[in-house]
């Protein structure tokens, strides 16, 4: 299983802007290396990252070779409710990942 | 020749012309205590955020596999490392900060993957990890971070003393192609710019490191191992006692500078 | 210094450390180049007009290491539900192909800015694009200068 690190305020007032950080270990492998053998590595990497505020999709992007190995993502959402934040990472040869974070919104 | 000498040929010749303008300096002087510091310094903002943030740290995913093997039982012994340890936070700290330390049955010095690897094969009865595998760094970058903060705190061991001298020696003798000597970039001219580069202190402050260049964790001894294949001098099995007495050394120059694993290096 | 090395053809001869991270100095058939860059764009965009401005790229100028840059992508919106940021697209000019990173965000991201960390294989321009609710699209490029380019195409593991 992939290693996964979420940050997420434990706390957010009703209607403020919260910065969400998530990080996942994966080589991203790109698909444009070769081996001394002159055999190209396939690509291997996340394509895919979804992060759902109570199952409701508030986010979505697609990774392409050019991601950082160990990809790093950082965005934003409105605190609206206390309740779970999801995170889906899925990719090639059928990765797949999540974890989730409890916000309490007062 | 490997394929991978062949490839390194027409880099070898600019790296002579590089090396040669670079190492003029002669006089070797340790560097005064108080002028130390960490290459953390001289990296870009951008990735001293990303050592200082946990979340941001790929380094950090390593110490949570490290704390997941920590309390996961091995062997035919069938222990976990906690069970004999406990929390790591008060058990593990400062440990880093004092290795390569003397073990005394081997009658050598071991650094902390080998000391790690001593519990392993003694202790749980398991397969050592092999050096610089995925659970071997994980491991002892786990470790290490329970020093994050601590000085680093060579053991005053009469035993070690002359392990610490080799590896003295070593550092200042001049090796490889290049005829070049570690002191000679990293005492003579840390600070300066090489090639884009600023060359550092050398203090091993953040081992194991995330290094950009790596994508990965790495070993102190990998690090050592890169410079020495850029000296174009002999390389060592990982584990070679000639490699703990350069850490050996490379600790006592370092005594007192604050440990940062899991670090992150360009 | 070590273990890597990366080549391109048309990539100047650098060394980064004496002896280290070498460039080989294998020949290799182009990636990317502004024509794709501008393709994969259009793919995004279609025939709409990009107008520069909105959108803003912060990363720095000069990388050592080329194998994760920081980059930062905001859009100047209010996010609300009537004029919100629909989604974010990144490019680049010399990666082998030319898209790193597409986002769909709506109003309830509050934030229309997103970081991550990015693989340059060269010196090159970077582009982003934003789609608005209203259709349109704007855009900011940047220069970046990298010392030691990522090894996206490395011929040694
Ligand atoms: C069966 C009990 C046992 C288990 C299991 C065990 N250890 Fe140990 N360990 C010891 C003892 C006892 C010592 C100190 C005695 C010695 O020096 O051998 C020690 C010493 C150490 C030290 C040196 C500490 C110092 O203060 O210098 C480290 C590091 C260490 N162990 C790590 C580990 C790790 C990591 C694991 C799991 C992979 C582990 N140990 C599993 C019993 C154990
Ligand atoms: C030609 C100059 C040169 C020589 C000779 C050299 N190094 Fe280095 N060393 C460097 C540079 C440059 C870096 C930083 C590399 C980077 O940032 O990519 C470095 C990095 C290091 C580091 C990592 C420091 C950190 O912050 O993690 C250590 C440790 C080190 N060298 C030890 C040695 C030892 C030991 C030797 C001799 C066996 C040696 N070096 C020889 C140039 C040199």
């Amino acid at each position: 299983m992939a290693r996964t690190l979420i940050n997420v305020p434990a706390k957010a007032k009703r209607g403020e802007i919260i910065a969400i950080k998530t990080l996942i270990s994966h080589t991203m492998e790109t698909g444009f290396r070769h081996t001394n053998l002159g055999v190209r590595i396939p690509r291997d990497i996340i394509d895919t990252l979804i992060c759902t505020y109570n199952g409701e999709e508030i986010f979505r992007t697609r990774l392409h070779p050019a991601i950082a190995a160990n990809p790093f993502v950082t965005f934003h959402t409105v605190a609206t409710e206390s309740g779970t934040i999801g995170f889906r990472w899925t990719g090639d040869k059928g990765f797949s990942a999540t974890a989730s974070a409890k916000i309490t919104v007062e | 020749m490997n394929p991978r000498a062949l490839r390194l040929r027409p880099a070898l010749i600019l790296a002579i012309a590089s090396a040669a303008a670079f190492a003029v300096a002669l006089a070797r002087a340790e560097i005064p205590l108080e002028q130390r510091r960490s290459s953390y310094a001289d990296m870009s903002r951008d990735n001293k955020a990303m050592q200082d943030d946990d979340t941001s740290n790929p380094g950090m995913l390593s110490v949570l596999d490290g704390e997941a093997l920590w309390s996961e039982k091995a062997g035919a012994a069938n222990r976990a490392c906690a069970d004999c340890h406990g929390d790591a936070k008060s058990g593990m700290k400062g440990v880093a900060a004092r290795h390569p330390a003397f073990d005394a049955r081997l009658g050598r010095p071991v650094n902390l993957d080998q000391r790690i690897n001593i519990c392993r094969s003694e202790r749980q009865q398991a397969a050592p990890f092999a050096l610089e595998s995925k659970d071997m760094l994980a491991m002892s970058a786990f470790v290490a971070h329970q020093s994050r903060g601590e000085p680093i705190a060579p053991p005053d061991d009469p035993r070690l003393a002359p392990h610490r001298e080799a590896g003295r020696a070593q550092y200042n003798a001049r090796q490889g192609q290049l005829n070049l000597s570690c002191g000679q970039c990293h005492d003579d001219n840390w600070g300066k710019s090489l090639a884009g580069n600023t060359v550092p202190q050398a203090h091993p402050t953040g081992y194991p490191i995330y290094r950009l260049e790596w994508q990965s964790l790495g070993s102190l001894q990998r690090r050592l191992r890169n410079c020495m294949i850029g000296m174009r001098a002999e390389t060592y099995p990982y584990g070679a006692l000639e490699y703990v007495n350069m850490e050996l050394y490379l600790m006592w120059r370092a005594r007192g500078m604050k440990l940062e694993t899991p670090g992150v290096r360009p | 210094m070590g273990e890597r090395l990366t080549g391109r053809s048309n990539r100047r001869q650098f060394l980064a450390a004496a002896g280290g991270a070498a460039l080989a100095l294998t020949v290799r058939p182009a990636s990317a180049t502004p024509a794709a860059m501008t393709l994969a764009i259009r793919k995004v965009a279609g025939e709409s007009e990009i107008k520069p401005g909105k959108v803003k790229i912060d990363m720095p100028p000069l990388v050592e290491n080329g194998n994760a840059v920081t980059m930062t992508v905001s859009v100047d919106s209010p996010m609300t539900a009537a004029d919100h940021v629909k989604s974010i697209h990144v490019f680049t000019e010399r990666n082998p192909q030319p898209n790193v990173i597409d986002v769909s965000l709506g109003p309830r991201a509050g934030r229309a800015s997103i970081t991550t960390r990015i693989r340059l294989a060269d010196t090159q321009k970077i582009t982003a694009i934003a789609q608005l609710s209203d259709g349109s699209f704007w855009s900011d490029s940047i220069e970046v200068i990298i010392t030691l380019g990522a090894c996206l195409e490395d011929n040694l593991i």
